[in-house]
């Protein structure tokens, strides 16, 4: 298989995920959606990757998986701290962030 | 044969993602996103990258996911009713047509670099590429500093997530009449070893006894909350 293959899905994902982002309002969804198009950049390296035959692209692409989780735990964190504070969960609702 | 697969992959990957952004329920989402996930692992594994695919399906199709859906299960039960009506029209025309664009902009790059090497499936790699062995080797040698620095990110992110999801507000009913190890410590004046050195005797000169009740138990608990 060609790598152009894999970075036309990574692309396919990536706008995808950007067009969950824009038109979902929950919070959670959004989440999913960004973790659609950081699964969209993971592809991206582990093709490039493999295109140049060394492992650098591999870590890339765990680093990110690392900077997803961390995303998700405070993501989520901050949707059950709304969610205790009995607000409306809409990201058009939370514009601001006073603690 | 692997092109079977990888279009077996690719489109459940895609089938995943567009039922991440059509579902209406979040429960519903998070299971395809799970799907989408297994379907990029097996994507990693055409690509030669053992190791991170079998992170993929363990650490984010499981851990990662099972998060997820503690969270939909503990705020999805409300959604309905908090959730306000859905975007209008026009701003998802507005979206598909801002992702129309994305995807023609993204595929324009691919196919106007001008690396040779995208047309080709790459060059043949040694036993070991992709393997945990050769993934930990730089983990520790060149990538020494992401890798410490990740660890890092992830206590600051857990520590963090516990101060934002943490209870606030003063404290709760059974929170207040929670004994405290100082219930169950022994009267003064009875030997403890801070009378022997001639510590001041700081809690009263009667002798607190087991069960007796504090003089402030009538004050309301009004902790500020917070630190």
């Amino acid at each position: 298989m060609s790598v152009s293959w894999f970075l036309v899905v990574s692309a396919l994902v990536f706008s995808i995920g950007a067009a969950g982002v824009l038109t979902r309002r929950n919070p959670l969804v959004v989440l999913l959606c960004l973790e659609l198009m950081l699964n969209a950049a993971n592809i991206a390296l582990i093709a490039f990757a493999r295109m140049w035959g060394n492992g650098d692209g591999q870590i890339f692409a765990i680093i990110v998986m690392v900077v997803a989780a961390c995303e998700v735990c405070i993501g989520l964190g901050l949707v059950v701290a709304i969610f205790r504070r009995r607000l409306p969960i809409d990201v058009d609702e939370i514009r601001e962030l006073h603690g | 044969m692997s092109e079977v697969f990888f279009f077996i992959a690719a489109i459940g990957a895609i089938c995943g993602a567009v039922g991440v952004v059509m579902v209406r329920n979040p429960f519903y989402a998070v299971l395809a996103l799970v799907f989408h996930l297994l379907s990029l692992a097996a994507l990693f594994l055409l690509l030669e990258a053992q190791f991170v695919a079998a992170a993929q399906v363990v650490v984010y199709a499981g851990a990662v996911m099972v998060l997820y859906v503690f969270v939909v299960a503990y705020v999805g039960a409300a959604e309905p009713s908090r959730l306000r009506a859905p975007v209008s029209a026009a701003q998802r025309a507005l979206a598909v047509v801002f992702a129309l664009a994305l995807f023609v902009e993204l595929s324009i790059a691919v196919l106007g670099s001008a690396l040779a090497a995208l047309d080709t499936g790459g060059p043949t790699v040694g036993a070991t590429f992709g393997t945990p062995q050769q993934i930990g080797q730089l983990f520790l040698t060149r990538f020494l500093l992401p890798f410490e620095v990740a660890s890092f990110l992830l206590l600051i992110a857990a520590v963090g997530a516990v101060v934002l999801a943490r209870r606030r507000g003063g404290i709760h009913e059974e929170e207040a009449q929670r004994l405290s190890v100082m219930d169950f410590s022994r009267p003064l004046t009875t030997g403890t070893m801070a009378e022997a050195v001639g510590a001041p005797l700081t809690r009263g000169a009667e002798p607190r006894t087991l069960g007796a009740e504090p003089e402030d138990a009538d004050r309301a608990p009004t902790g500020g909350g917070g630190w």
